[in-house]
């Protein structure tokens, strides 16, 4: 560590250089972080979910609905503790492009199977008693600026009309990876206004079983007793389910893998490109240090702990701007994309890459100078 | 003004090889991203955006976002099947499809899963769409247990070849032709005979009606009547709009995370640049003083040095393209909001882009060149000729 001083030399002699260098790796680690994270918040439905919720839903897909009579014989399965459903509204608010999950639930159901949905005591009574109203999520709430009491038109896409609810409560969620962008209503509303023949019919069932390993029979259970009936069950854990809808989505994963591969690549490049620079310009510099004493090893070491400190700096730099952005300041973008959250997991990726980065861009010029023959570099001067 | 000539900025990016090829292949990887992302959005776009023809119309059901959500019942397909502005079949029947749809769960041939559109059709629905044709295989005969498949199903999904059977609504389906749509959302679909699918799939109405206009300036009469018809509660645009308005969303939000990435990343790679190009000006400090003292303005000193960073960057711009160009091949599926299933699509590499992608490349080299550029113009003569 004495001879940090002289690292720290090294690297201010050039200041504009190692302000570009340092730079130029805070933004790749910057995107780096930005593009995991984007990778990981697709995954937050998958960590927000409960082992002993499964979803029963219709075999073909989501978009045929299952008779409510079904509710009743779900109770009865053993291993089943508590039933709830609903429907997914697919509405919007005042323009299509306001688009937010809106789901018509059983209001007393929802909060035993989803135990993470916090909604304070006097607002779920009203929201129990009254039969147009509805609840929003904090963040929700907070982008719209709605407030307690306000009516909230919904123009029905699946359910056609306007429909008019009132806020009466406002639920956070306990745990970070849980939604709080969802609107919930009375299933009794939307099915009471459904003409006669769209009556009764539910989208899908949650079951809450009373441990994960009981989930494999319980599924079981409920698929086989629907198996051959006009319309057959699909049942799975909540996380399976939420899988279902990432593999929907295609190889997300793999293009932005390329995306930041390119990324942290080029910029590799750009940092090795400087490395080799810097020690070009101080092939004197080197040769009168070995001329002083100062071993191949040492020199070795000198020069690859320069641009050490390089990557580090710009690694902690970019990783930390992006840590801030993405976890303390709830960046949304423009709330496209909830639950935007970097994981501790990214950063740590984040500043391994800039350590591996400091050590590949360090390794050809610090080899070079440690090569470097005294008597040749020290006739360049002439 | 005498020129210093373009050689002399040559010859000195080939002396430092190494640096001018390392600063251009990180050029080169901005171009590439560049180029990637809008090849995606526009591979994307296009699939919707040649899917349908402006001289078809599309009713759906009044308030519906998408197909999947409306709902068309027979009365208010006959009503709209009279409509007297809609072609003639040779027959002297309505060139006109009421059709159902739904999506169903399928494995991809991955193994993983996810919803592909299933399309009950009817006799006019081929002759509506010019662009699908059979590919392989025959149609499906209307009454029988027979399905065609799109060129995108057959390739992505399990048992989709032709003679494969594929199990849909409780029953085992012979897929008997393989339908070329030529990159349009038919590719990613299945068709059958929608009289047999109502009954199966049990849905007892229809979701769309898509009609030939005799003339396609007939669309504002008929729109406007239909959607006044008291007897049916109907939306009707014309079937190019329909599936291009479908692509707004995605297709946004794929350039702008192509927008943010490549601005962002452009900005590294002007910094490497930067660094080149102070290090060039700094290594040839008395070849500029000599330079200027022979009688070369500053002004050309400027221009030569700002030359050369474009040189090296539209070099890399150049690299970028051509690792560019094999993206063209690359087929992928993504989910479409207005279907909820698959839409598969090639990505699409046009000289549009592959120009946007030199312009963006020589653009990083104009500012990265141009601060060094004027160091190197403003050196004084004398100090820099004494330079070691």
């Amino acid at each position: 560590m004495k001879f940090l001083r002289l690292i720290l030399a090294h690297l201010l002699r050039s200041k504009r250089r190692t302000f570009l260098t340092v730079s130029s790796i805070a933004i790749a680690l910057f995107l780096f972080c930005a593009l995991r994270t984007l990778m990981t918040s697709l995954d937050a439905g998958i960590r927000a979910s409960d082992a002993t919720r499964l979803v029963v839903r219709h075999a073909a897909s989501l978009v045929f609905p299952l008779p409510l009579a079904y509710r009743d014989r779900l109770e009865r399965v053993p291993g089943v503790e508590r039933v709830s459903w609903g429907n997914w509204f697919g509405g919007y608010y005042q323009d299509p492009k306001n688009q937010f999950t809106q789901f018509a639930v059983d209001p007393v159901s929802l909060f035993d199977l989803f135990p993470e949905l916090l909604l304070a005591a006097p607002q779920r009574e009203t929201f129990l008693a009254e039969r147009t109203s509805c609840i929003a999520g904090k963040a929700l709430v907070a982008k719209y600026g709605w407030k307690i009491g306000d009516v909230i038109p919904i123009t029905g896409t699946i359910y056609p009309g306007d429909w008019r609810l009132t806020l009466r409560g406002i639920y956070t969620a306990s745990t970070p990876d849980a939604d709080e962008n969802t609107i919930f209503f009375h299933w009794d509303y939307l099915n009471e206004v459904m003409p006669e023949q769209r009556k009764n019919w539910v989208g899908i069932y949650w079951v809450r079983v009373a441990s994960p390993t009981d989930a494999p029979a319980v599924s079981a259970r409920i698929d086989a007793i629907y198996e051959n009936s006009p319309q057959p069950t699909k049942t799975e854990t909540e996380k399976a389910f939420q899988a279902g809808f990432i593999q929907m989505m295609g190889n997300v994963s793999l293009l932005l893998t390329i995306l930041g591969s390119a990324i942290v690549f080029a910029i590799m490049l750009v940092t090795i490109n400087t490395m080799m620079m810097a020690a070009r310009e101080r092939t004197t510099e080197i040769a009168v240090l070995k001329t002083l004493g100062f071993g191949d090893g040492l020199i070795l070491r000198l020069v690859a702990a320069e641009s050490m400190v390089l990557s580090l700096a710009g690694g902690v730099l970019g990783c930390g701007l992006a840590f801030l952005l993405f976890r303390r300041l709830d960046f949304t973008a423009g709330g496209m994309i909830p639950n935007f959250r970097m994981l501790p997991e990214t950063l740590g990726m984040g500043l391994l890459l800039a350590v591996s980065m400091g050590l590949l861009s360090g390794l050809v010029p610090a080899v070079q100078a440690a090569r470097l023959q005294i008597a040749g570099a020290l006739r360049k001067v002439a | 003004m005498a020129l210093i000539p373009l050689a002399y900025n040559l010859r000195n990016l080939a002396a430092r090889r190494v640096s001018t090829a390392l600063t251009a292949l990180g050029i080169a990887l901005v171009a590439w991203v560049f180029i990637f992302t809008l090849a995606l959005a526009g591979g994307f776009q296009a699939a919707l955006r040649t899917t349908g023809s402006p001289n078809n119309a599309m009713v759906i059901r009044k308030g519906s976002t998408s197909e999947l959500m409306s709902i068309l019942d027979r009365e208010s397909a006959a009503a709209v099947m009279s409509q007297e502005e809609i072609a003639r079949a040779p027959d002297d029947t309505p060139l006109a499809a009421a059709e159902l749809m739904v999506v169903w769960n399928l494995p991809r041939k991955s193994g993983t899963t996810t919803n592909v559109v299933v399309r009950g059709v009817g006799p006019k629905s081929l002759a509506l769409r010019p662009k699908v044709r059979l590919a392989e295989g025959r149609m499906f005969r209307p009454g029988l247990d027979e399905i065609v498949v799109g060129r995108m199903v057959a390739e992505r999904f399990r048992n989709c070849s032709v003679g494969n059977r594929l199990k849909l609504a409780g029953r085992s389906w012979t897929v008997v032709g393989i339908l070329d749509a030529q990159g349009t959302t038919f590719d990613s679909e299945i068709w059958g005979d929608v009289e047999l699918f109502m009954p199966v799939f049990d849905r007892p109405v229809f979701q769309s009606l898509t009609l030939r206009l005799r003339d396609p300036s007939y669309f504002q009469a008929l729109k406007k009547r239909l959607e006044s018809d008291p007897r049916m509660s109907v939306e009707v645009d014309r079937e190019d709009e329909f599936y291009a308005a479908q692509s707004g969303a995605l297709a946004g939000m794929l350039r702008a995370l192509g927008l943010f990435v490549t601005s962002i990343m452009a900005l590294g790679a002007v910094f490497g640049a930067l660094n080149t190009m102070y290090a060039a000006v700094g290594a040839r400090t008395k070849e500029i003083g000599t330079l200027l003292a022979i009688g070369f303005s500053r002004t050309s000193v400027l221009a030569s040095f700002l030359v050369e960073s474009v040189c090296l960057s539209l070099f890399g711009g150049l690299i970028g393209c051509l690792l560019a160009l094999p993206v063209r091949t690359f087929t992928t599926g993504t989910m479409s909001f207005a279907t909820f299933s698959e839409l598969a699509f090639r990505f699409q590499v046009t000289p549009g882009m592959l120009l946007a992608g030199l312009a963006f490349s020589a653009s990083m080299g104009l500012v990265g060149g141009f601060f060094p550029a004027r160091k190197a113009a403003a050196m004084p003569i004398i100090e820099s000729l004494r330079e070691a």
